[in-house]
């Protein structure tokens, strides 16, 4: 069986039990080696406020140096942070990655988390979702607002930069406002590739308006598929190209419960993406080190033995993995200068 | 090796966006491109020094209005790149620059504590406050805080993120946190186990009086723009006076003055370097620039090689936002008119003669003697050396000037410990967690 649509593959690296302690940079950078000798699409590192463990962006970043293709995709809250900072370092995750940064957006729901930061009380969490669209959206403006090409170092004019390259983006949110531009240029890959979880309903219109990738759970082929269809509903009603989201399926594996193993795995993987309900999959393993390990010996070396997964990188950047366009800035064709 | 001699400690500054890079010389790379902070650092640390720094910026500068676009402009931001800095190196450490204005101290002290164990004990803190509307209109925050309010905003917020760094036990136990004062009521459990080195190094800049009580009561180094034998001593001297009030030694606080250089065969040479290298960094575009800066006026009309504007500066002019305003305007515009008549000197060479020297110039010998002079006679402990090129500005310094540096006994000759508080020699800060 062979499918004409490519299959992705990513996998989790923490499973929601962040540690800290001092061989935190070596496991990760292991386990980050590993998928990538797999030549998987990326990896997501999951965080929260509340903890416990490092945050997520310094991991990827610490990992970035050690690895050379795989995607790099820490959690980011967008809830009691600075829109302007989340932006600048996703950004320069890209730069320090060269082109491979994502960052999968969440947000910090609980009265707990809004006691550490005692910014506000969090509101409904709808309009956490709301305003996680709003932090996507201004990313996406900072991104852009410097042209790729702003950057000139003309010694005759003694201009180091075309100023009417770079743009204010003058964002105006339901509970932020950014002047803009980005203190940081144009990332590699233009702009980071932006995950959603759209697992809960409050996070669909967000997935489907802001992501590049969206992950789903789903108990059946059927409906992953119905998910799938629906995330691409969206995506339309926002005047977006569906074909420019990918659906990916997270499974939580333990391969010491997981009946069949690795093989039936491979099954599983190659029926719904061959059926079309999914355009791949992100492995949660139930222990990082001994279930991406039988992933990639077993499951992986499998799909590619069927000739449904490739054998190595075919692109340096991750949404050459991916198979998405690298954006043109929203500001390239307008020339207004500011 | 002589033992007993007071002891130079020396940082690299990433040279980044401000008007010292020199991005028009042919061997200028990437202010930006992960590659240029990897061999900046990786010198850094081939020199054995004791820390790597950023700077910070969160808006771009503007010039009546526009985006100013002369100097180097656009960098990463700092503490995302020092985590990957930290895959690159060993033992140097990783110092950010972030304000204590536009952050919270949860979400920072998280930040920096992940930095500290992702390095194995090599971060730094250099705190910096802001009052400044232009640069708030980039954050939620919005507005900004005036001058009072900042120190008192900084010395709380540094005060809880201590507390949160200190909320797990030496042995590993996770505690909880509250703290509720004027400017932050937060209470929880802090995620990241104590740090590697006791707690992140603390780093200030800042001159005025508030600044310098502030580090005298709370920091670890101070970062100053003293670079004269005689401004260096008496900042040192009063600096350090100020630490016994705090119960402090003054060798708990390191001074390091961030100082430029420039080296040549001889010191001839060298000095005709500086003076080409002064060239280079007031273009005939800056040269108008920084008399627009003095004058608020616009000037573009006028001609670099020619003579200053016989007009006098608009006092109230607001031609200049996101850096510091000029304070006497008409003073200045005065005196570098003097000059300039005097000995005949045109626009572009009037900011060259007013603007800041090289702080170092000569032979390696004669840099590396009077880098020993001010620490032995108490002007400094060390420097922040600030390159004028991007990414090989400090090869020269480290392959001619620390090996005199290290022959003359001031200087290590390997890394002692693992930490930068060992490099600085700097206790671990006691703990004071159980201490309500």
């Amino acid at each position: 069986m062979t499918s004409t649509r490519p299959l992705h593959l990513a996998a989790e690296l923490v499973a929601g039990s962040g540690r800290a302690d001092p061989g935190t940079a070596a496991r990760t950078v292991a386990l980050a080696r590993l998928a990538e000798a797999a030549a998987l699409d990326f990896l997501t590192h999951d965080d929260s406020f509340a903890g416990p463990g490092l945050d997520a962006l310094a991991v990827l970043a610490r990992v970035a140096p050690e690895t050379r293709s795989v995607g790099l995709v820490p959690t980011v809250t967008t809830t009691h942070t600075e829109p302007f900072h989340v932006q600048a370092a996703v950004a320069t995750l890209d730069w320090v990655s060269r082109g491979r940064a994502g960052w999968r957006i969440a947000v910090s729901p609980t009265g707990a988390e809004a006691r550490l930061l005692g910014r506000r009380p969090a509101p409904p969490t709808a309009e956490l979702w709301q305003e996680a669209g709003e932090v996507a959206e201004v990313s996406r403006k900072l991104w852009d607002s410097w042209e790729d090409d702003a950057e000139i170092r003309d010694v005759a004019t003694g201009r180091f930069i075309d100023r009417r390259k770079l743009h204010h983006v003058n964002f105006q949110g339901a509970t932020f406002s950014v002047k803009g531009p980005s203190t940081v240029p144009r990332p590699p890959q233009g702009n980071p590739v932006t995950v959603v979880d759209a697992t809960r309903p409050a996070a669909r219109d967000t997935a489907a308006h802001h992501a590049d990738v969206a992950l789903v759970r789903a108990a059946s082929a059927e409906e992953a598929a119905a998910l799938r269809a629906e995330l691409h509903r969206g995506a339309r009603a926002h005047g977006r190209d569906p074909g420019q989201l990918r659906v990916l399926l997270s499974l939580t594996v333990d391969f010491d419960a997981y009946e069949g193993g690795a093989g039936a795995l491979a099954e599983l993987i190659a029926g719904w993406h061959g059926g079309g309900a999914v355009d791949g999959f992100h492995l949660v393993p139930a222990v990082p080190e001994r279930d991406l390990e039988r992933f990639v010996a077993g499951t992986v070396t499998r799909l590619r033995e069927r000739g449904l997964f490739r054998a190595d990188y075919e692109g340096v950047t991750l949404r050459d993995h991916l198979g998405l366009a690298r954006p043109v800035s929203q500001y390239a064709t307008t020339g207004v200068s500011v | 090796m002589s033992r007993g001699k007071k002891q130079v400690h020396l940082a690299a500054h990433f040279p980044g966006v401000n008007s010292t890079t020199v991005w028009s010389d042919p061997r200028s790379g990437s202010q930006i491109d992960f590659s240029s902070f990897e061999h900046l650092a990786r010198t850094a640390e081939r020199g054995l020094f004791d820390f790597f720094f950023l700077a910070e910026g969160l808006r771009l500068r503007e010039h009546a209005g526009r985006i100013h676009d002369l100097d180097v402009v656009g960098r990463p931001e700092s503490i995302t790149v020092l985590n990957a800095l930290a895959a690159v190196t060993d033992r140097l450490g990783l110092a950010a620059t972030v304000n204590a204005t536009f952050n919270e101290p949860y979400e920072l002290a998280r930040r920096l504590a992940s930095l500290d164990h992702l390095s194995a004990g090599r971060a730094a803190w250099n705190v910096v406050t802001s009052s400044d509307a232009f640069t708030g209109e980039n954050f939620r925050r919005g507005g900004f805080l005036d001058r009072a309010d900042r120190y008192t905003r900084a010395a709380e917020f540094l005060g809880v993120v201590r507390e949160l760094w200190d909320s797990w036990t030496p042995g590993g136990e996770p505690g909880t946190f509250a703290h509720s004062g004027p400017q932050f009521r937060i209470e929880g459990r802090f995620p990241v186990p104590r740090s590697p080195q006791g707690q992140p190094v603390v780093i200030q800049a800042g001159d005025s009086g508030e600044g310098r009580e502030f580090a005298a009561s709370a920091a670890d180094v101070i970062f100053t723009r003293h670079s004269t034998l005689e401004a260096g001593r008496e900042f040192y001297a009063d600096v350090k006076g100020r630490l016994a009030r705090y119960g402090r030694r003054p060798d708990d606080l390191k001074i390091m003055p961030g100082v430029t250089y420039v080296l040549g065969d001889s010191d001839a040479d060298a000095q005709e370097r500086a003076a080409e290298i002064r060239r280079q960094q007031v273009s005939p575009q800056n040269a108008i620039l920084a008399l627009e800066q003095v004058w608020g006026r616009d000037l573009s009309g006028y001609d670099p090689d020619g003579p200053l504007p016989d007009i006098d500066p608009d006092p109230d002019s607001v031609l200049v936002q996101g850096r510091v305003r000029v304070a006497d305007p008409v003073g200045v515009a005065r005196k570098w008119r003097a000059l300039s008549e005097e000995k005949g000197l045109s626009i572009r060479q009037t900011v060259i003669e007013t603007g800041s020297r090289q702080s170092f110039v000569g032979s390696p010998a004669t840099v590396a003697a009077a880098l020993e002079e001010f620490v032995a006679t108490d002007a400094a402990d060390g420097f922040i050396l600030v390159p004028h090129l991007t990414p090989g500005g400090l090869d020269d310094f480290v392959d001619r000037v620390v090996p005199l540096l290290q022959e003359r006994g001031v200087f290590r000759t390997e890394y002692a410990g693992t930490t930068l508080r060992s490099h600085l020699g700097l206790p671990e800060p006691v703990w004071k967690g159980d201490t309500p």
